[in-house]
């Protein structure tokens, strides 16, 4: 049971970021919500690898007949990890530029594109 | 001989190394750096041309980085690859092939097209890096690696879109949408990878497709993949950010972002037939697919006729246009599992389909063309504010009647070729289908008809007295696609023959893929 | 983005130093401790980003400049993918070095260890390569946005174009 927590996060933190993303109006607002859903999916993918009482998978530092956890998600993850810094880097910069151009941050206000 | 072998690695390394010497490039001196990145582009696509020839004589091509020979795929026993490899059949190529025929029409016209202020070094740093993740979309066959490449694509292409943001708000506005939809998909791709690790331990396509069985959890990885992929290629109902990217983008950058999301729309396909393949209920998944492309044609359609800004009129057709392909491919996989019907026209149809993605790529990126001539000369993009620009702009308005034209299926011209091979096909899967496709060709033609009479013909305008035809650079990349879209439309058997059929039939046989790797399993 | 008090200031000096130790530390031991190019270069980024807080985008723009980050972010990613190309002999990316017994071309020994610097083949090389890449573009990204606060902060300034 408890082993499953790791799993209940990932959906509540997805979940919640799906919701921002759809329910708010605020550009900063957005850009925690993209993030909430990437680090739902980082913690997922971790969670995938962990081995109950693994080491750590240092090539040099395995005990002889102990378990690892599995690397790959863990690369994965930080791959996901270093886009997800540009990501929010890219969104924050654009979400700075279109206060500069329009003087708000409401999706409602800074609207111009129509039809 | 040695050169040869590296040749999948090439087409992605020369482009890359050229983007991360511009900004240095460009400290020196600011006109080498387009020169460099065209250079570069030329390259690839000379590359990706020899490795298409040796693709469609030889066989399917693998390429394993980092291994101690490029066609090591299972070192020492392995079961599964476990190293980043580029696998690349017909279709792959096929799709490099338009890859790298438009980022370097793209590259040249920018050399006019893009003035030299401050952040054109920047400018053809992200143009190759959008290249080169397209490149890498097409080509690879390690899931991940798709993930990573497509973060590498909307990212160059959302800061591309936002290339005039320092002026007006208009683009940055369009390019936040971009990046959060397409941050999305992204995410939800790697959710969906990380639901195959989690059960099959793989990320190598070929390995996940020998292995896949089509359990409940597959099924949530395909209902994850699909629409967020479509999403991705601009399809109805998730087309929203389409028409603000491509209106505001400059003009190449529209060109290569159609490319882009064809790129995209490429990955659906392989997921859909490489990955899954039979194992699918082939039936509803193949509706599912035509459902999405009939609502793109027609939403796409009529919503273009309403237009007044001329880029986003020809962005909503991009979004019908990206219908009929969904449409033609939808077909040849509702009928994939019925031995009788897909010889007889499940083909035929998919033919269709793919040829179609090459004649978009051409006449789409002709017409976004002659639109970035237009602005470039009147500075405008309302068709209201047109007028008359026929009297000066003589091989612009030539270019845009052959743009036209093909779009709107007209023969000679390649749009007629590939879409009577979708309405003979379609016709005979469910007729319906195939009429609702003739009338939104029809529209598309009307729709057309009102461009070219606001934009070019009538007096000329007095504010327009002083207006030239455009340079030469961006003159020679409308001809270039013009003379293709031509040939394409006079020889469609030679190019379907050749080019199409291979792609088609290396998607329908699902070992042509993953035997390349797996060895003969 | 102003100055901060004199207590912030003085810390800053102390520490920064050893944050970008810390940072290059991280950065070299990529091959043999968690961490890497990455990560070590977020770190020494993070020194920017204390200096700019607390001295103000002033003052730290002469110490910080863009054009040189620039340069070095593009010596970085074009060291990386040179690095990739020389392994062309083989394969692209094929890791040459190790087990050469040249640089960084000793035989890596199982079991538990202090642990070998000069193992691992191209690998610390390119975690160099991405350390400098990384450090230098976050860095870019810290001082571009400050300066860009700059601009959105004085309220009646955004221009209402259209």
């Amino acid at each position: 049971m408890i082993g499953n927590f790791p799993y209940v996060t990932v959906a509540v933190s997805i979940g919640c970021g799906l919701y921002i993303l759809m329910f708010q109006k605020n550009l900063i607002k957005l850009a925690i919500g993209i993030n909430l859903i990437e680090s739902g999916i980082n913690l997922f993918l971790i969670t995938l690898g962990y081995r109950k009482g693994g080491v750590a998978p240092i090539y040099t530092q395995a005990p002889a007949g102990k378990a690892m956890v599995l690397p790959t998600p863990q690369a994965l993850t930080l791959t996901s990890i270093v886009i997800g810094v540009a990501t929010s880097a890219l969104v924050l910069s654009m979400a700075m530029m279109i206060y500069k151009h329009y003087g708000t941050i409401e999706v409602d206000k800074a609207r111009r594109l129509r039809g | 001989m040695k050169l040869m072998d590296h040749i999948p690695a090439l087409i992605i390394a020369v482009p890359l190394l050229a983007a991360f010497l511009s900004p240095v490039v460009g400290k020196i001196n600011k006109k080498v750096v387009g020169i460099l990145a065209a250079l570069a582009l030329g390259f690839s696509l000379i590359f990706t041309i020899i490795l298409a020839v040796k693709i469609l004589s030889v066989g399917p091509q693998v390429y394993v980085f980092g291994a101690k020979s490029p066609s090591l795929t299972l070192p020492s026993g392995l079961k599964f690859p476990i190293r980043i490899i580029f696998q690349i059949d017909a279709m792959g190529i096929f799709m490099g092939l338009i890859t790298a025929l438009v980022s370097f029409l793209g590259a040249v016209y920018s050399l006019a097209f893009i003035d030299k202020n401050n952040g054109i070094d920047k400018y053809y740093s992200l143009l190759l890096l959008l290249a080169v993740s397209m490149f890498g979309m097409e080509l690879t066959g390690d899931i991940f690696n798709f993930f990573v490449f497509l973060e590498i694509a909307s990212m160059a292409s959302v800061s591309l879109i936002c290339y005039k943001g320092t002026e007006r708000g208009e683009p940055v506005e369009a390019g936040f949408k971009y990046m959060v939809v397409s941050s999305i998909s992204a995410l939800m791709v790697l959710f969906a990878i990380g639901i195959f690790y989690g059960e099959y331990d793989v990320l190598n396509m070929a390995a996940l497709a020998s292995v896949i069985k089509y359990s409940q959890l597959d099924k949530i990885a395909l209902g994850i993949l699909v629409p967020v992929l479509a999403m991705k290629a601009g399809a109805v109902p998730m087309h929203m950010w389409t028409p603000d990217a491509y209106s505001e983008a400059p003009a190449p950058i529209t060109m290569i972002l159609v490319a882009a999301s064809q790129a995209s729309l490429y990955a659906l396909f392989r997921v859909v037939f490489s990955l899954y393949n039979i194992t699918l209920n082939t039936l509803v998944v193949g509706w599912i697919i035509i459902i999405f492309g009939l609502l793109s044609m027609f939403i796409g359609v009529t919503m273009a006729i309403i237009q007044k800004d001329i880029k986003r009129l020809m962005a909503y057709h991009a979004i019908s246009q990206t219908g009929y392909m969904l449409l033609g491919v939808g077909v040849g996989l509702a009928v994939l599992a019925n031995p009788i019907a897909l010889p007889e026209y499940g083909i035929t149809a998919m033919e269709g389909g793919i040829f179609h993605i090459m004649n978009h790529a051409l006449y789409k990126g002709l017409l976004f063309l002659t639109a970035g001539a237009l602005f470039y000369r009147t500075g405008t993009r309302d068709l209201d504010k047109m007028g008359g620009l026929a009297h000066s702009m003589k091989y612009t308005t030539i270019f845009f009647i052959i743009g036209a034209a093909a779009i709107a299926g007209l023969p000679p011209f390649n749009g007629f070729a590939s879409k009577l091979l979708i309405y003979e096909s379609v016709y005979r899967f469910n007729p319906l289908l195939s009429i609702i496709a003739m009338v939104v060709s029809i529209l598309t033609l009307a729709s057309f008809v009102k461009v070219f009479h606001s934009a070019f013909l009538g007096p000329q305008l007095p504010q327009f007295k002083e207006v030239k035809e455009v340079p030469q650079s961006m003159v020679l990349t409308m001809a270039v696609l013009s003379c293709l879209i031509i040939f394409f439309g006079l020889f469609p058997d030679l190019i379907v023959k050749n080019l199409v059929h291979p792609a088609v039939m290396s998607l329908i046989e699902q070992f042509k893929y993953t035997g390349i790797v797996l060895g003969g399993r | 983005m102003k100055e901060m008090s004199k207590i912030v200031k003085n810390i800053t000096k102390l520490v920064y130093g050893f944050i970008i130790i810390f940072g290059f530390y991280v950065i070299v031991h990529g091959h043999l401790t968690p961490g890497g190019g990455f990560q070590g270069g977020a770190v020494v980024a993070s020194a920017f980003a204390l200096l700019l807080i607390s001295y103000g985008q002033l003052e730290a723009k002469k110490l910080l400049k863009v054009d040189i980050f620039s340069l070095l972010e593009s010596c970085g990613l074009t060291a990386f993918i040179v690095i990739a190309f020389l392994g062309l002999g083989t394969t692209f990316f094929y890791n040459f070095l190790a087990n050469s017994g040249g640089w960084f071309g000793n035989a890596v020994t199982p079991g538990i260890n202090p642990g070998d610097m000069n193992t691992a083949g191209v690998l610390p090389l390119m975690n160099m390569a991405v350390g400098l890449e990384v450090f230098a573009g976050l860095g870019i990204i810290v001082l571009l946005m400050a300066e860009g606060a700059e601009y959105t902060n004085k309220e009646g300034e955004h221009r209402n174009d259209r």
